[in-house]
């Protein structure tokens, strides 16, 4: 994402000199592109460039080889100016078998490169990617330059004297392709090479192999430039503000702002969790903080894993779930009872394509009526979303603040496209955050009964309609909660009328009432043509697409929303301003009703269901369609 | 439970404002009665005790004890507990729950809590029937069980609740019976166990399920019908005045229990099996022993302790977290970082 304000306009990669690029890799699920791409975005980063990556793979761990639904890809865009997509056509596909061409060959743009290792191209592979002839031997990729040449056979020699097997010398197949990638961008191989030897410590000999394939591949590039299409391309870096960077994911962002939100509230963290793409990441870097008074319990399901992280909270710690739509839907019930008991707790939702099982590692934002309506009963919950990896960060400590000041459950929506992609990020100093450290109640805070003793009132609100926070092991506090409606200021079982319509009434105003900041504008300006609305991570196509649109003369102007529920309160009256609403989602429109809910604009849809994220050209399309 | 400093408290100590709404008659009343009366004997501490329940009849229980209490919802109150017990291990959990809560839709739950071994007193009451709905078959209920939802009689095959706690591996099962002036023993025991302490305790829902248990429960002729099991002590069962006149002994060429004539006297000869708790093997056949043929096994049947859940994670903490301190700065800044240090953008390393 940006590491500088300012966003110049494209200029196209068709010049001579692009400041930016798109590089896709793919191959075979078990082809290591994953972690190529992995590699391949600290090399950039290091370079100083600013990037956003998406890794697309497929729901199989190891689908059969060579299959169209095994290829896995992973695309990075990455520049001289200030980068917010992963790209919409790749200038470069690295091709690692037929499959990986066939899926992958609409998206590049004409011209592009296509770099293919023929030594898989058999008749064999050739017949599982359903081609009748070889797309090598026909004419069918005439608009594209080729770099077609024999990856296996030249990974095997590279190799050769580290004594490996064919089947183990191929595995560097992806380590030869990063080299030839490295030099292609002029990056140092230095900082891979300690990696290979930190991952293979234990097995000096195949760092070792994998060195050497690294480097024989950026050797072939230097040789292919004098007579073929390769090119080697300097990119200068970014320039950034002066700091330490590094580069992050939505799912490692997400797990530090959770960290550092209870350290913020100066409370031990409790996060229960269940294994469920693309959410399992989060546990996966929490189980290495223990010594930041986290505690991680992988429960046997769902609902146990909320149901443990509701009984922490209830003991005093910040309680903490995460999961994906299916499993956030087995929470449901006892969300309810979080917000009933009213605890604080972070319930974190990694969206992904939908419903059911849906499109396991697919993004999608279609959670969002599941988390701002999805419960029995009136159960107000405040939903706040992050827009991209490194805003995941900001979010995850925002919805711990809200949760501990406010006694409430909140809901983080990300998704998988934030959950997986990585960004450059300006590390933040954590002694500049607010703490919001979390209050106990410690003696009986209710007036005196007739023995002329205090009473305690665990449902006596304070000025933010927040009930205390009672530890159990407090001497004189004891008390029940549980789900069945409370009796004010008591909590005492009450089923009367009117008892009932307070309380509810104080649920819905304690979560209406939470502070949210108000609305900003991220391009353009308040009021106007056309004010592209958006929320979670298609940020960063609309804001391109927003300011191409802008230096292209257009009146529009992006607006994103943070704060899902309750929305900031001059959103209403900043969207009237426009005589255009145009909001764009991963989903059928669930947004642009919410907002058509509360505000009575007359938004309108942009929707998008593949289960892939915007394109820039698609917005510019659709902002040129609404302002015509 | 936990080693804790003993409290001086009274029953009355353990008992709330709050008006007890079961139905008058109901089995929960005495089983109250006896959870009130044996935490002054434990000298347990009420701002350290923690009731947690699920839904149900017996759920209600937490509104009616002077503690902690966190009434939840149905079926998961041990993975509350779990949640509980591991934010703060000092606290002393009992688990409130009942036959449909805990095995029906529960039942994956408790499978987790008692393999975990969760040190907590886990009390189901076994009522053989859905109170709380208005009296269908549960998932306990005999075959046959006339209900609004099988008004013919059921015909699932009825679950045997100390059965499934120690195949789901459970290192404590104490059965007792709601009026039984043994239970607080059993109790006790429960709560000297450190891990998952399962207790079966067979209630009588007087309004849909009434009686249903006395064929064992009843107090006449129950020196034939109740064997209580006692650590060290041989398993004889009959009139307990008279010094006995049956007890349980192993017959060795079929590997099953079977009931023997024996007393006081002579039950060495007679090989009557003398009840050790530790004997996972025994205990098993004491769970399944098919009542009529044989005596209701009740008491102690099962108390061989483990390492508990919550001292494995405080392991597995100190494990992870030895030699590294928290320093939130340095954990921002950590992976794969570079350095901007002029306005040109020129990254440094």
């Amino acid at each position: 994402m940006a590491t500088q304000a300012a966003d110049t306009p494209d200029q196209s990669a068709q010049n001579d000199a692009p400041d930016a690029v798109v590089v896709r890799f793919a191959g075979d699920s078990g082809d290591g592109m994953q972690l190529t791409g992995g590699q391949f975005t600290l090399s950039t980063a290091l370079a100083g460039n600013d990037l956003a990556t998406f890794p697309d793979f497929p729901a199989e761990i190891r689908a059969p080889q060579g299959t169209l639904f095994g290829v896995s890809a992973f695309q990075i865009n990455f520049g001289s100016r200030s980068i917010n997509t992963a790209g919409d056509a790749p200038d470069v596909l690295v091709a690692m078998n037929p499959a990986a061409l066939k899926v992958n060959l609409d998206a590049l743009k004409p011209g592009g490169l296509i770099i293919i290792d023929t030594g898989e191209f058999t008749k064999r592979n050739l017949d599982k990617a359903k081609y009748d002839v070889s797309p090598l031997e026909d004419d069918s990729l005439a608009k594209y330059d080729v770099l077609a040449f024999d990856i296996s056979e030249l990974t095997i020699e590279a190799v050769k004297p580290f004594g490996l097997g064919n089947k183990d010398a191929l595995r560097s197949k992806n380590m030869w392709t990063l080299g030839l990638a490295l030099w292609m961008f002029d990056r140092e191989r230095a900082p891979i090479e300690d990696w290979l030897k930190a991952k293979f410590k234990s097995k000096p000999e195949i760092a070792d192999a994998n060195i050497a394939a690294l480097n024989a591949g950026h050797a072939y590039g230097e040789t292919a430039e004098l007579s073929g299409p390769l090119k080697q391309l300097t990119m200068p870096p970014v320039p950034s503000e002066p700091g330490l960077y590094r580069t992050i994911t939505g799912a490692e962002a997400v797990s530090l702002g959770l960290v550092a939100g209870a350290q913020l509230a100066e409370l031990p963290m409790f996060f229960g969790g269940y294994p469920i793409t693309p959410a399992s990441a989060i546990l996966h870097h929490l189980v290495r903080l223990k010594e930041y008074d986290v505690t991680t319990f992988q429960a046997e399901d769902e609902i146990a894993a909320i149901c443990a992280a509701i009984g922490a909270s209830y003991a005093g710690s910040l309680g903490v779930t995460s999961s994906s739509g299916p499993g956030i839907a087995l929470k449901g019930e006892a969300m309810g009872l979080a917000i009933m008991t009213e605890l604080p707790l972070v319930i974190v939702n990694s969206q992904r394509g939908g419903p059911s099982t849906g499109l396991p590692t697919k993004t999608e934002q279609s959670d969002l009526y599941q988390a701002v309506y999805g419960r029995n009963g009136d159960a107000p919950m405040p939903v706040i979303a992050a827009r991209s990896p490194g805003d995941a960060f900001e979010v995850a400590i925002e919805a711990c603040r809200i949760a501990v000041e406010y006694m409430t459950p909140v809901m983080l929506l990300t998704d998988g496209y934030i959950a997986n992609a990585a960004e450059p990020w300006a590390v933040p100093d954590p002694a500049s955050y607010e703490p919001f450290p979390a209050k106990f109640l410690e003696e009986k805070n209710g007036p005196a009964n007739d023995d002329g003793e205090a009473s305690l009132l665990p449902y006596k609100r304070d000025e933010k309609g927040a009930r205390p926070w009672i530890k159990p092991g407090t001497p004189e506090l004891m008390h029940r909660i549980g789900g069945i409606e409370k009796a004010i200021d008591t909590g005492h079982i009450d089923y009367a009328p009117e008892n009932h319509q307070a309380m509810t009434d104080a649920r819905i105003g304690k979560v209406a009432g939470v502070s949210v900041p108000d609305q900003d504008i991220a391009a353009g300006e308040a009021g106007g043509k056309l004010a592209v609305v958006g929320w979670g991570s298609t940020y960063g196509p609309i804001h391109q697409a927003v300011n191409r649109s802008r230096a292209k003369g257009m009146d529009v102007s992006h607006i994103h929303v943070r704060h899902i529920c309750p929305m900031p309160a001059n959103l209403g009256e900043l969207l009237k301003g426009y005589d255009k609403v145009l909001v764009p989602e991963m989903n059928t429109g669930q947004f642009k009703t919410i907002l058509r809910d509360q505000f009575l604009v007359d938004a309108q849809p942009l929707n998008k269901t593949s289960g892939q994220p915007f394109t820039i050209a698609e917005l510019e399309a659709a902002i040129e369609g609404a302002l015509s | 439970m936990n080693e804790m400093t003993k409290i001086e408290t009274t029953l009355k100590d353990w008992e709330t404002d709050q008006e007890v709404r079961w139905c008058p008659g109901c089995g929960d009343y005495a089983i109250l009665k006896a959870v009130q009366r044996t935490l002054p004997q434990l000298g347990a501490d009420p701002k350290n005790t923690c009731f947690i329940s699920g839904i149900g009849c017996s759920s209600r229980f937490p509104y009616y004890m002077e503690t902690y209490g966190f009434h939840t919802i149905h079926g998961r109150a041990p993975a509350f507990a779990t949640g509980v017990k591991l934010a703060n291990p000092d606290l002393d959990i009992w688990l409130v729950t009942g036959d449909g809560d805990g095995l029906s839709i529960g039942g994956n739950h408790m499978m987790h809590v008692l393999r975990r071994n969760v040190n907590m007193q886990i009390m189901l009451f076994n009522n053989e029937i859905y109170g709380l709905t208005k009296g269908q078959f549960s998932p306990t209920s005999r075959e046959g069980t006339p209900s609004p939802s099988t008004p013919i009689g059921s015909y699932d095959r009825p679950a045997n609740p100390a059965g499934f706690a120690i195949g789901a591996g459970a290192r404590f099962i104490g059965r007792g019976f709601d009026v039984s002036k043994n239970l607080p023993d059993v109790l006790k025991a429960a709560h000297a166990h450190q891990g998952a302490a399962f207790i079966e305790i067979f209630q009588n829902c007087i309004v849909y399920n009434k009686d249903v248990f006395n064929d064992f429960a009843a107090p006449k002729g129950a020196g034939d019908r109740q064997l209580w099991l006692e650590h060290g002590k041989p398993m004889l069962f009959g009139d307990p005045k008279a010094g006995f006149d049956k007890g349980i002994a192993l017959d060795r060429d079929t590997l099953q229990l079977k009931v023997v004539e024996a007393t006081e006297e002579n039950w060495e000869e007679a090989g009557v099996l003398v009840h050790d708790a530790k004997n996972r093997v025994i205990a098993h056949m004491l769970i399944e022993m098919p009542f009529g043929p044989f005596p209701m096994a009740l008491g102690v049947i099962y108390d061989d302790p483990a390492p508990t859940f919550e001292a494995a994670v405080a392991g597995e903490r100190a494990k992870a977290t030895k030699g590294k301190t928290a320093n939130l700065a340095k954990l921002l800044g950590s992976g794969q970082t570079w350095t901007v240090d002029d306005k040109q953008g020129h990254p440094t390393d």
